[in-house]
């Protein structure tokens, strides 16, 4: 695994600081985590092979800034914040990615600055809504610990996942595991709950960039019907659905999911 | 010291197996094929029926609640309930506590401060303001709202309401959750500036806090025994103390389910299979339910999952009504013991108003009407004269149903 560095970023007229992990060498890809938080893997490593890797923590999600969540009250200023924060960055032309919520944020980001994203990448992203596949943020938070092995995943005993989802062995650090794992979740609901529908549909024809929208063919927490909506909403975009994959490529179709966006890219 | 009846008004003829059948009795149990129509009408008139007649034999006060999509207690609007009791006992001393309704549930929130003022009107002065919280199921899961903003809407809220009664002119209000341009009730409450104000809790020392600060009587509602309460409620004590407040012992509430049998060996079955149920169907409820993630902050996450301050409900399913009544979560015997526990409880955690609950679980209506007639015989007499040799002012008891003996003494 290659070493992160920390920088810290104000942003907001200095009101929040946001925290950037930094890998990797190449052009600069900006990316943004899901609902259960930053996390560096083996995904995030094979990007750091090709790109600079940038990977903000969510407000609130930091390690020791917990009480971030409370300078951004709703979608507005986080979508502002990441703003701010790609200026501050000096990010002029980027790659952008994200994953769940954070691909709600990155379509977000990418409507907001259409110019500037070089190339989208949205992992089974949230943010739309049809009627006929209802989810609400309850789907996630609402469950016990079994059924999020069981919803999130196709394969719960994949390695990958059984490294991510087994808790410390020490029964201290096991608790505060799971207290961050909870606050999160809180963290990232502030601005999307109860419904992550929150008007991207009145802003993702902004859109411009080439886009890859990727799917787990056995996503049982967002529907992958919500593959075509993304698809039909963005004018230059293309389909990567992964057989085998629920709601995590990064960890259950790592490789698979490496390669086709470095094919998206690539061209 | 008083002693007023509460109630929860739950589902009293859920299946026996219940909870194997269904994943929680809290907001994601169906109504349909749960619940019987005809038998939820009778479930609130036999709740209005136990409440007067508690009234009628001599409780100092009558007490509501209000909680959403469960069996365990549906009284969506306690001001309906409150609104019934305030008629039926017009001319007494019998004080309506709304325990209560909760102003974050609704927007804007200043209707409660207007039907908490109506209801103080109709009972001639007789209301006690609860400021629940409000449960984070209820908040966040049947009602829509960011489990992270809980807090900070219940204080915006609370001050709004309570600058709405005490103003003597509009206002505009410009608030973080709530914008009105003009806040101007009518009416206002019959009490001047308005109603004595509890604040339920479940020992969150941020609740502590904000009711010392305002000089409110705190209303400990405990699922797990006055036995276990004991080292939270010197928590509270303490933070009274340190804040320079008087030991009034008014300043705490404290809720019991009661049950009192011929004998202490009938108590078990006369109350052994509503305490079961209580705990293990109507308390069946996930934690990731009752409260979402972000309805408690950093601090108070982590203190309870490195400390457990409570058991979860799950583990509350291997304990028997036995475990239970040992442990003092629900208080049930002969008169003699009922009074002796009380008596020790109320002495040990220096309880001003005791909430008892009369009818909990599957009891049923006539247990029930004779569990409150016991309790009004024997226990009541007993139990008055508590903290009467100290002298101390019951300033969280509206006057108007002050018991006519402490007005006389003052």
């Amino acid at each position: 695994m290659k070493k992160l560095r920390k920088k810290i970023v104000p942003v907001l007229g200095g009101a929040l600081e946001m925290t950037v992990n930094i890998a990797g060498s190449g052009p600069p890809l900006l990316y943004l985590h899901s609902a259960g938080g930053f996390v560096w893997d083996d995904f995030l490593d094979g990007l750091a092979e090709h790109y600079k890797v940038y990977a903000p923590h969510f407000p609130g999600t930091a390690p020791g800034r917990p009480n971030d969540i409370d300078k951004v009250d709703n979608l507005w200023d986080v979508v502002l914040a990441y703003d701010d924060l790609v200026s501050a960055l000096g990010l002029k032309k980027f790659r952008l990615m994200g994953h769940s919520f954070g691909g709600m944020l990155a379509a977000e980001l990418a409507a907001q600055r259409p110019d500037a994203v070089k190339g989208l990448v949205l992992i089974a992203p949230i943010g739309l809504w049809q009627e006929d596949a209802p989810y609400t943020v309850a789907n996630w938070t609402a469950l016990s610990f079994p059924e999020i092995m069981e919803t999130l995943f196709h394969n719960p005993a994949h390695p990958r996942v059984v490294k991510r989802m087994t808790p410390p062995a020490d029964e201290d650090a096991a608790a505060m595991w799971t207290v961050n794992f909870i606050w999160t979740l809180g963290c990232t609901a502030k601005v999307i709950w109860p419904i992550p529908d929150k008007g991207l549909k009145k802003r993702i024809h902004r859109i411009v960039a080439p886009t890859l929208v990727v799917w787990g063919e056995n996503d049982r927490l967002i529907p992958p019907v919500y593959a075509q909506s993304f698809h039909k909403a963005i004018s230059d975009s293309q389909l990567l659905m992964l057989p085998a994959c629920g709601h995590e490529p990064p960890l259950e179709q790592c490789e698979a999911l490496l390669s086709g966006v470095q094919t998206f890219y690539g061209n | 010291m008083k002693i007023a009846c509460f109630h929860l008004m739950p589902y009293r003829d859920l299946e026996p197996d219940f909870e194997q059948k269904h994943k929680s009795a809290w907001f994601t149990l169906p109504f349909e094929g749960v619940a019987d129509r005809q038998k939820v009408s009778q479930y609130y008139n036999w709740t209005l029926d136990e409440l007067e007649h508690a009234a009628k034999l001599g409780f100092d006060g009558v007490c509501t609640n209000e909680h959403h999509q469960n069996a365990y207690g549906f009284m969506v609007n306690p001001n309906m309930m409150g609104s019934v009791l305030a008629r039926a006992t017009r001319g007494t001393r019998t004080a309506i506590i709304q325990m209560g309704e909760t102003a974050v549930f609704l927007n804007p929130p200043i209707r409660v401060a207007e039907e908490y003022a109506m209801l103080d009107s109709i009972s001639e002065g007789r209301m006690v303001a609860g400021f629940p919280v409000g449960l984070g199921g209820d908040f966040s899961y049947s009602y829509g709202m960011a489990p992270i903003e809980q807090r900070a809407r219940y204080n915006e809220a609370h001050d709004l309401i309570v600058k709405a009664w005490k103003s003597h002119e509009p206002f505009a209000w410009n608030g973080k959750y709530y914008q009105l341009p003009m806040v101007n009730i009518w009416p206002k409450p019959s009490q001047q500036p308005h109603p004595p104000i509890w604040v339920p809790g479940n020992a969150s020392p941020s609740t502590w806090d904000f009711v010392i600060k305002h000089d409110y009587s705190y209303c400990f509602l405990t699922y797990f025994g006055a036995k276990g309460a004991q080292h939270m409620v010197n928590g509270y004590w303490e933070k009274v103390a340190a804040a320079g407040r008087d030991l009034n012992p008014y300043r705490l509430t404290f809720l019991v389910p009661v049950g009192i049998s011929e004998t202490d060996e009938q108590a078990e079955a006369d109350f052994g299979a509503a305490t079961e149920y209580f705990y293990h169907k109507l308390l069946h409820l996930p934690e990731q339910l009752m409260l979402p993630p972000g309805h408690m902050n950093y601090q108070s996450l982590q203190h309870v999952f490195t400390k457990r301050p409570f058991p979860p409900f799950e583990e509350l399913k291997r304990h028997r009504f036995k475990d239970f009544n040992e442990q003092d979560f629900v208080v049930c015997g002969s008169a003699k013991t009922v009074t002796e526990r009380l008596t020790h409880i109320v002495k040990t955690l220096r309880v001003g108003h005791l909430l008892l609950l009369p009818q909990f679980g599957s009891l049923s209506h006539q247990r029930t009407m004779e569990n409150i007639e016991r309790i009004a015989k024997n226990v009541l007499p007993q139990l008055r004269p508590i903290w009467d040799n100290e002298g101390w002012e019951d300033r969280w008891w509206p006057h108007a149903a002050q018991p006519l003996r402490q007005v006389a003494a003052a």
